[in-house]
């Protein structure tokens, strides 16, 4: 398929001509009304996988529960399963959903604004510097809780945004480019870490539970926390669909469309800030989620950001989800951290697109 | 290019590269001495020189030669290992970002030595876990790249690529250790030249005296016309796939010896060529003048670990890691300047 190879090499390939959203009345729907309706469908296919995985997550751990326990676990406060299903279960699932929704949507934002497929906020060096605040938080203030670090988190993440997009060449950034300057700050940020986690035996204990990136130690308090900073961004997100949909025209194209190309990059750092932020701080780095899943859902919707941000945001938490359900089958009576799961399963995504993509050959 | 005429030999040199070797192995020497003689227990320079020619009490021979004089000497041979991997590395991909850290060496390396350390495994069978990761993913990097021949940027990104699936796989192994063990790991992981002695210096020395010759004497001029292309090496008589195997393995069992002796230390390879690069400004791999600039960046990298904080000592992965990586960032920003990334 050449229109697909295309599209892997080049994340803004233009977007489509805008459609007549209504069929001509009386006749039947033109091609690009039944391609609209092809896609909510596919949208709403998805939207079932996700509840889905949802269910299973909730089902599947050290004690499996069938699809009624669980049923009497979430009504019925009488239920012997009532605390394993509200305390863990529940909360770990649904943070599971918003970091992977906030994962799947910075990946399609970065994607977009630096003009590169390769973009993924682990890749891009963004987890480790709010694994370098978070850690910085514990080892100097002694903060251990996750309200005490989101903050840090958010920081981190923020200044690590923006100087991988500097660095990288900002609006001129090419995949080797931004993926260098990505590999730089991973290095030396994680060098920071690892000085703090070796001073300091608190931090070690912390932290090398904290940087594979886990699920396991939601609880509702988390989720409730994370929870503004992702809506934040993801309304964000949404709502900077249609002017990066202009800006990969072209600046001045898009300067000729009425946006204003400064600040719709400025948003859109700030949207993938308080996502991948928020993200980290409450389960730790995780790689390759925000790559994998905006790359497949191109295959399905083109690169029109209308929708290819809706599919990452449904399409994300299923793959999270999956890998930590996968994570607490395949290790059971422990767990697998969802975070070596889609590391394992991620990466060799990752290689598999660097063979297909021409732009590498070079 | 100058040349040294004898009735029965000559030698080709640059006045600028010797200077500059000459330069390196006096800085080396200097802060050698320097590092002998810090510590709890002071040593003047004078003495240290006088204990280290024979001479002196018996008590500064104990401290100099057999406590401080170990990690000072796999400092320099670890540096020179790892910058002499880098240079052939680079050379071989005509790229200078091609180095053993950003192939994903050093993280296989770990992953190796992690493994031993999960298991609960001896020192011996760390230096051995961490040779064999290093190889193997050497071999796995090269067969993953390969596609009609290796080319710069795919190698590259596929190593970042490999680095991001192992560090994952490491962060698993970390968690499955004993908190003890994780702390040890974590040293190792960072690299660290505390506590050495002479049997981690053995290997080292016999490491390098076999494979330094074979790409410095074996490999160096034929790397020389590599540079220049495949095609114009081909038609100069250069065996290009048989220099290019030979290099590679060198330099992949090269990495992972420094590895097992001090860890996976960060950067040196890919600094230490780029530095001697601009210090003699000549063309093609200078592999001996990146040697001399790995010891002098390692040993001095290392004296600054030892004080930077008082009381605390660092490792000096650390140290390497954050200079190396502000270096790499400054690297990009002046390619991108000069419109060459």
């Amino acid at each position: 398929m050449p229109s697909n190879r295309s599209l892997v090499l080049s994340a803004t390939a233009p977007p489509q001509a805008p459609e007549a959203a209504v069929p001509t009345p009386g006749g039947p729907p033109g091609p690009a009304a039944r391609r609209t309706l092809n896609r909510g469908a596919g949208l709403a296919v998805a939207a079932v996988l996700l509840l889905a995985v949802l269910v299973l997550s909730i089902c599947f751990g050290a004690k499996s529960l069938s699809p009624g326990q669980v049923w009497h676990g979430l009504a019925d406060s009488g239920s012997p399963y009532y605390t394993v299903v509200h305390r863990m279960r529940l909360p770990r699932t649904l943070l599971g959903l918003i970091v992977g929704l906030a994962l799947g949507l910075a990946g399609a934002v970065m994607q977009a604004l630096t003009r590169n497929p390769l973009a993924d906020p682990g890749l891009l060096g963004i987890n480790a510097g709010a694994s370098a605040a978070v850690v910085t938080s514990i080892w100097l203030f002694g903060i251990g809780t996750f309200e005490g670090y989101i903050w840090f988190a958010l920081g981190g993440a923020a200044i690590a945004t923006t100087a991988g997009y500097l660095v990288g060449g900002g609006r001129s950034a090419t995949p080797v480019r931004l993926a260098l300057a990505g590999a730089a700050l991973n290095a030396t940020l994680f060098s920071f870490v690892s000085a703090a986690m070796l001073l300091d035996s608190a931090s070690l204990e912390a932290m090398r539970f904290w940087t594979v990136g886990s699920l396991a130690d939601a609880t509702s308090s988390t989720v409730v926390r994370v929870l503004p900073f992702v809506a934040v961004g993801l309304v964000l997100a949404l709502v900077l669909a249609r002017p990066l949909n202009a800006l990969a025209l072209g600046e001045d194209s898009a300067r000729a469309l009425g946006s204003r190309p400064t600040a719709v990059r400025a948003a859109a750092i700030v949207a993938v800030t308080l996502l991948c932020g928020a993200a980290t701080a409450a389960c730790g780095p995780i790689v390759f989620v925000g790559l994998m899943v905006p790359h497949v859902v191109r295959t399905i919707t083109g690169p029109d950001l209308r929708w290819l941000l809706p599919y990452c945001a449904v399409l994300a938490p299923v793959v999270l989800l999956g890998a930590d359900v996968l994570g607490r089958v395949l290790a059971r009576p422990g767990e697998i951290q969802v975070g070596v799961v889609t590391s394992v399963i991620g990466g060799p995504v990752f290689l598999y697109f660097l063979r297909r993509a021409k732009a590498v050959r070079a | 290019m100058r040349v040294l005429r004898t009735t029965a030999l000559s030698v080709r040199y640059r006045p600028r590269a010797l200077a500059a070797s000459i330069a390196c192995v006096l800085l080396a020497f200097a802060a050698m001495v320097v590092t002998l003689g810090s510590g709890d227990y002071r040593i003047p320079p004078g003495e240290v020189l006088r204990t280290l020619a024979g001479g002196g009490s018996m008590a500064d021979h104990f401290i100099v030669v057999q406590l401080r004089l170990p990690r000072v000497v796999t400092a320099l041979l670890v540096g020179a290992a790892l910058a002499l991997a880098g240079a052939a590395f680079q050379s071989l991909v005509r790229n200078p970002l091609g180095s053993p850290d950003m192939l994903g060496f050093t993280e296989g390396a770990a992953t190796g030595a992690l493994v031993v350390v999960v298991a609960g495994g001896s020192s011996l069978a760390l230096a051995c876990g961490a040779v064999a990761g290093g190889v193997a993913t050497g071999v796995g990097v090269y067969v993953l790249a390969w596609r009609r021949g290796v080319h710069g940027y795919r190698l590259i990104l596929v190593g970042i690529g490999v680095s991001a699936i192992l560090s994952g796989v490491n962060g698993y192994l970390m968690t499955k250790a004993q908190l003890m063990d994780a702390a040890r790991a974590m040293l190792w992981l960072t690299g660290s030249l505390d506590g050495r002695g002479w049997s981690d210096v053995v290997p080292l020395v016999v490491a390098m005296a076999v494979l330094a010759p074979v790409v410095i004497v074996g490999c160096g001029r034929a790397l020389h016309v590599i540079e220049m292309g495949d095609d114009v090496a081909r038609a100069l008589g250069v065996p290009v796939e048989r220099v290019r195997l030979a290099t590679l393995a060198a330099a992949v069992l090269l990495t992972s010896f420094a590895a097992a002796a001090a860890g996976p230390v960060s950067f040196v390879a890919l600094t230490a060529p780029q530095l001697a690069r601009r210090l003699t400004r000549a063309p093609g791999p200078n592999l001996i003048p990146s040697m001399l600039v790995g010891a002098v960046l390692l040993t001095c990298a290392d004296l600054v670990a030892q004080h930077a904080i008082p009381g605390r000592q660092l490792p000096v992965g650390v140290v390497t890691g954050l200079l190396g990586g502000g270096y790499l960032i400054w690297l990009l920003a002046a390619g991108r300047k000069a419109g060459r990334i």
